[in-house]
């Protein structure tokens, strides 16, 4: 068994007095992929979050990719670098074209030359069907295209781990499952995946392990076809039931 | 009100009644035209105050047969929607319109056909109306203050460079344009400076020595006003973002230094830089009444840069921030790339307000002694030679501060039409 590539232990967070993670503990192996789901305001936003460090915990150990997040993380710029995110609400640049937005941190990040990075960019867009709109503003794209140009900009930084926070929820049904192509094709590619999702048919088609929080906990963990065939906690079967 | 009702028209009778609701209207307005300019009461018949009333009431009358909801002629359902959408707004616009034509020929005659702009002296303006002349005669001082006349190309010279070297980022080429902001922020003014110091200033390259109290008019008030704007701007960038920072320090002092600039009148920064200042330095330390006059008002109007750029970039939601932290952005890089690019943008509106207060502030340096345009006509229209102009003064330089101000309003414009992006 090799070395988690994120290893969480007893991590809590608190936004003033109100406790949203508790006594998390969590190990992720490379080029697994793992579904967090469950209520909202159970915390798995939170949770992933805190994994690249834009929320700060209070208590516990994050150990990624053998570095460990606390204030004294120098560089946490060189950590972020290393896994890429994607939003719910996409957040591209709208000031820059959607070639602009994958190459802007390639090529100032990682000091990438230009050419190198619009080819990067190109390839990386191609992968997710967009590249013929390269040009374009992320404001002339639909939800759809937006998403997966958000997806192609995180690989663009070539990252080790992706983080997917609820990456379908704004979304029409009906583009929901070309971003969903584009994820399953890249989960296909032995990327470590963290998603965040509502989507149970994607967790079942290539998620190796679920994970079922709420109100702050995980409640359970385990394997895909153990989650959906015996779920344990009753918590977890009443949501099931509600949602299948 | 009511008894206008019978004259309402539908849609069957539209077509006459709107004929003879504009006929209405132009008796009215002809009757008042000619009462105006030709002093002409076409209306001798009807008693005294009725006399006056009458266009009124006939214009309301023809405005009212006018007006319904849906005609299908396009012009009158202009005119319907924007003047005439019930009786309050066409008396409104009847009252306005009239005013204006009233007071149409005697400002025209005043300002126009009885002025005077002959001769070079006070006796030439003999008429009733301005005195142009005092304009004429005063232009150079206007333009250049004390400035000596043999030396005004000097100024001129200095302009010309000044504006074209500001063109000069239109004409760079594309590898250099990241060097863009550098050039405008730090290069440019740094040139400027220098072009203004040894052309106007002179005292080198054969050039005599012209001192600052000399300056004036117009170009003083070009001169300090591009001082204070190109410099006040990424001052109050710094403090915006400073304001903002995780760093205490850094966000307490600018905080201080927001309100504290913030609380205080310009008129006493201006005494404090020309009056209370000067005494805190050394023996033999000089610093020019102009160049402090400028750095006061260039602090000064920063803090208000900051608070505008500030509530900029307080628009941008948190998602722009997560998403360049996310891609591994530092905190400048993120905020040179993906912050300020949009936050600036949306306050170029604010910006050009900060803007156009600053260049209207600056006829308070007259307090210091220093005589830009307004000043200048402070110190003309007291001249024993020339009492009793300061109308024409005024009016001059209302027009010309209009000019500027309303050139840069529509330079804002434009540019918020080139930066508009979709969201």
């Amino acid at each position: 068994m090799s070395d988690p590539i994120i290893k969480i232990q007893n991590m809590n967070k608190w936004f003033g007095d109100f406790q949203v993670l508790k006594n998390i503990n969590l190990e992720v192996e490379a080029n697994k992929k793992i579904v967090v789901c469950g209520p909202s305001g159970s915390g798995k936003s939170t949770l992933i979050r805190c994994i690249n460090r834009l929320e700060e915990h209070q208590e516990g150990d994050i150990i990624v990719d053998g570095n460990e997040l606390s204030e004294k993380t120098k560089d946490i710029e060189k950590i972020r670098a290393e896994v890429g995110m994607v939003f719910q609400q996409f957040n591209l640049f709208p000031h820059l074209s959607i070639l602009d937005n994958c190459t802007l941190a390639p090529i100032w990040v990682k000091k990438m030359p230009k050419k190198d990075a619009q080819e990067l960019a190109l390839d990386q867009l191609k992968k997710v069907q967009i590249d013929d709109q390269a040009n374009k503003f992320p404001g002339q794209l639909s939800g759809g295209q937006q998403q997966r140009c958000a997806i192609a900009r995180a690989l663009c930084m070539q990252p080790k781990i992706m983080l997917f926070d609820e990456p379908t929820s704004a979304l029409d049904p009906e583009m929901i499952k070309e971003v969903l192509d584009a994820m399953v094709s890249l989960a296909k590619g032995g990327m470590t995946m963290i998603v965040v999702t509502h989507e149970m048919g994607f967790a079942k088609e290539v998620a190796d392990e679920v994970i079922f929080m709420d109100e702050g906990m995980i409640i359970e963990k385990a394997d895909t076809k153990e989650f959906f065939a015996n779920p344990k906690s009753d918590r977890t079967k009443l949501f099931l039931s509600q949602i299948l | 009100m009511q008894i206008l009702n019978f004259l309402k028209p539908n849609r069957d009778n539209i077509k006459n009644y709107s004929i003879i609701g504009s006929f209405l209207v132009l008796v009215s307005l002809i009757d008042v035209i000619s009462n105006a300019f030709l002093k002409i009461n076409l209306t001798f018949f009807l008693p005294g105050s009725l006399t006056t009333l009458f266009p009124l009431i006939i214009g309301l009358i023809g405005l009212n047969m006018m007006r319904i909801d849906y005609s299908g002629n396009k012009k009158l359902d202009l005119l319907n929607k924007n003047i005439n959408t019930n009786n309050f707004n066409a008396l409104l616009t009847l009252v306005i319109l009239f005013s204006i034509i009233k007071a149409l020929p005697q400002s025209l005659s005043w300002m126009i056909f009885d002025a005077t702009i002959s001769g070079d002296s006070k006796d030439a303006c003999t008429g009733t109306g301005a005195c142009w002349t005092y304009i004429k005669v005063w232009f150079r001082r206007f333009m250049y203050g004390m400035y000596p006349n043999e030396f005004h190309w000097r100024i001129n010279t200095a302009f010309i460079l000044v504006i074209a070297l500001g063109f000069v980022g239109y004409f760079m080429k594309e590898n250099l344009k990241k060097y863009l902001a550098l050039y405008y922020v730090i290069i440019y003014p740094v040139i400027a400076y220098l072009v203004i110091y040894y052309l106007i200033s002179g005292g080198s390259f054969g050039l005599q020595w012209v001192e600052t109290g000399a300056w004036g008019g117009l170009s003083l008030t070009f001169i300090v006003s591009f001082f204070c704007l190109i410099f006040c701007f990424p001052l109050g960038m710094i403090f915006a973002l400073g304001r903002r920072s995780n760093l205490p320090a850094i966000k307490y002092i600018s905080i201080c230094y927001i309100e504290f600039w913030r609380g205080v009148p310009l008129i006493t920064v201006l005494f404090m830089s020309s009056v209370m200042f000067p005494m805190f330095l050394p023996e033999d330390f000089f610093m020019d009444k102009l160049v402090r006059v400028i750095i006061a008002i260039t602090l000064f109007e920063a803090a208000y840069c900051a608070e505008v750029i500030r509530g900029g970039l307080q628009s941008l939601p948190r998602g722009q921030y997560d998403a360049a932290k996310s891609l591994g952005m530092g905190y400048w890089k993120m905020h040179i790339f993906v912050i300020l690019p949009q936050a600036l943008k949306l306050v170029i509106p604010g910006i050009a307000n900060t803007f156009l207060a600053l260049v209207k502030d600056t006829p308070l340096i007259f307090v210091v002694g220093l005589a830009e345009l307004a000043g200048m006509l402070a110190l003309a229209k007291t001249n024993p030679k020339w009492l009793g102009f300061a109308m024409e003064g005024y009016i001059f330089a209302s027009i010309i501060f209009w000019i500027i101000c309303y050139a840069m309003s529509k330079y804002s414009y434009n540019l918020e039409a080139k930066y508009k992006t979709e969201r």
